[in-house]
């Protein structure tokens, strides 16, 4: 048997040789054709006048679809960007107070209390007039470090650095919130991109984060920043932590953030705990009016 | 026909039980590996297919007879893929929390075959309704064995259930106590030996069918 198309009224029929004529409206069969066995199912749904298989159409139709789709998606992802953005501002105040062990219903008006956004410029602590940002790197670019600074409710004052890092997946963030004398870990928030739920992800949960709080930046050094992640359960000291297990990449990307995300801050501040150790040994004689005009080098030699 | 009649029943059921998308058909194993080692994710994650897969059969379904059939499979994709994309942007917008828990899980459902598996077997062919249906039924389905498994996995690997813990932490080992949690089923590798379990529960209740 084999299948023809007629193309007067569009319909395939079958017969075992081709016919004089079509049996379904009567036309002459020369107008038919006969139709190879793959194209018996692209020819049946055809509808009269519109052939949704011609390449015309086809072109047409994902032009349209894609324009359509564009301007569907660019609609609402430029109406929704706002809120989207006053929701990432935030999460990422909310980010920096949970470091501070804050927790707060209202985070705008909270982090407004307690915290302040300051810059270190040259090594000097400097307000930060800018709009609040949600990534660092602006002013990185600059060579100035973003600081949190935190007034607590017992007029404690904290310092909150931020910091990124890469994961096993994607990347990881994180604010390590320390006492005042830059040593000693008063608590930290993590979060990632993309880490494996319920291993890698697990930075994230509270848990993980408390297991910092106390312990020091410094050990017998204090230019050198050893606070680490370890292994789970091989953690010792007062500068290591215990890592996740089933997660030691991801606990190793947190380990990399901390180490080095602490250690820029700690060569570029230092805050007053530090400056009074180390002051003695420039604070011996005055210097005079050129050894001024060669300050860096003074810092170079207390360094 | 009528909204409810008995072929849409047959239509609602089916991928329930006997024509389960992960059970019968072994579709979408890949997220089922990723997102099953906590309770929660999955449950989410399961709600999330649900939603989209009804919504794309439903779009799928009124544009049927103007697709054109060599493109048909890149047209379901932008439909699913702008769909996503639109449901993802009004999470971030508007319920930030979840779509923070959700991260990366949305973007995975474009990838998820049950998508176009349902699309390129029912939607093309069947109405509106039935094809809603026919999206809501399978992403339930899908959702059944995600919850299986994921509690299976958090209350072996982890000791507790949607993040509370409920093995009490004085029977662990760790505690003096006799009781260990079995860190393999964190791993997404126990995740296929327990789908291979369920898929032989499952038919070997409805072996005769």
């Amino acid at each position: 048997m084999a299948k023809y198309l007629c193309k007067v009224c569009g319909k395939t029929y079958e017969a075992a040789t081709k016919p004089e004529k079509c049996p379904i409206c009567g036309a002459d069969a020369s107008l038919s054709e006969e139709v190879k066995e793959e194209n018996a199912i692209e020819a049946a749904p055809k509808k009269k006048g519109l052939n949704t298989n011609g390449n015309t159409y086809t072109i047409i139709y994902a032009s349209v679809m894609v324009i359509i789709v564009a301007f569907l998606l660019a609609f609402v992802a430029s109406a929704l960007k706002p809120t989207q953005d006053a929701n990432v501002v935030n999460d990422v105040k909310g980010q920096i107070l949970t470091s501070l062990n804050i927790e707060s219903t209202d985070v705008a008006a909270d982090f407004d209390k307690y915290v302040k956004d300051m810059l270190i410029k040259d090594g000097e602590l400097v307000d930060y007039d800018g709009e609040f940002q949600t990534s660092y790197s602006s002013e990185l670019k600059a060579g100035n470090l973003h600081l949190f600074v935190a007034t607590l409710d017992d007029g404690s004052t904290k310092y909150v650095v931020p910091m990124v890092g890469r994961g096993l997946w994607g990347g990881l963030w994180g604010y390590v919130a320390l006492d005042e004398d830059f040593q000693t870990v008063y608590g930290t928030y993590f979060s990632h991109e993309s880490e494996t739920a319920g291993l890698g992800a697990r930075i994230a949960e509270r848990e993980f984060q408390k297991s910092f709080i106390g312990k020091k930046l410094f050990a017998d050094d204090p230019s050198t920043v050893v606070l680490t992640v370890t292994k789970s359960g091989k953690a010792e000291g007062e500068t290591q932590v215990d890592g996740i297990t089933g997660a030691t990449l991801t606990s190793n990307g947190v380990a990399d953030m901390v180490t080095t995300g602490l250690q820029q801050y700690a060569d570029a501040f230092k805050p007053a705990a530090h400056v009074v150790e180390a002051e003695p040994a420039y604070s011996e004689e005055i210097p005079s009016v050129e050894e001024y005009e060669n300050i860096e080098n003074i810092n170079e030699v207390t360094e | 026909m009528s909204l409810f009649s008995k072929e849409n029943g047959a239509v609602f059921t089916g991928p329930l039980n006997l024509n389960n998308p992960i059970a019968v058909q072994v579709l979408g194993i890949c997220s089922a590996l990723a997102v099953t080692s906590q309770l929660k994710p999955a449950i989410v994650m399961g709600l999330s297919v649900t939603v989209i897969t009804a919504f794309s059969n439903v779009i799928i379904s009124l544009i049927r007879k103007t697709i054109p059939n060599r493109i048909r499979i890149i047209v379901q994709l932008v439909v699913v893929a702008a769909l996503v994309t639109i449901v993802s942007n009004i999470l971030k917008a508007y319920v930030y929390d979840v779509s923070v828990q959700l991260s990366v899980y949305v973007g995975l459902i474009i990838t998820n075959c049950i998508l176009m598996g349902r699309l390129e077997a029912f939607a093309l062919q069947n109405g509106p309704w039935e094809s809603f249906l026919d999206g809501i039924a399978n992403g339930l389905g899908y959702a059944i064995i995600l919850v299986i498994v994921g509690f299976v996995r958090e209350l072996l690997g982890s000791g507790s259930l949607f993040g509370l813990q409920v093995i009490p932490s004085s029977a662990l080992m760790e505690n003096g106590g006799l009781y260990l949690n079995n860190g393999m089923m964190t791993m997404p590798a126990m995740a296929l030996i327990i789908l291979a379990c369920v898929i032989w529960a499952h038919r070997s209740i409805n072996k005769e069918k």
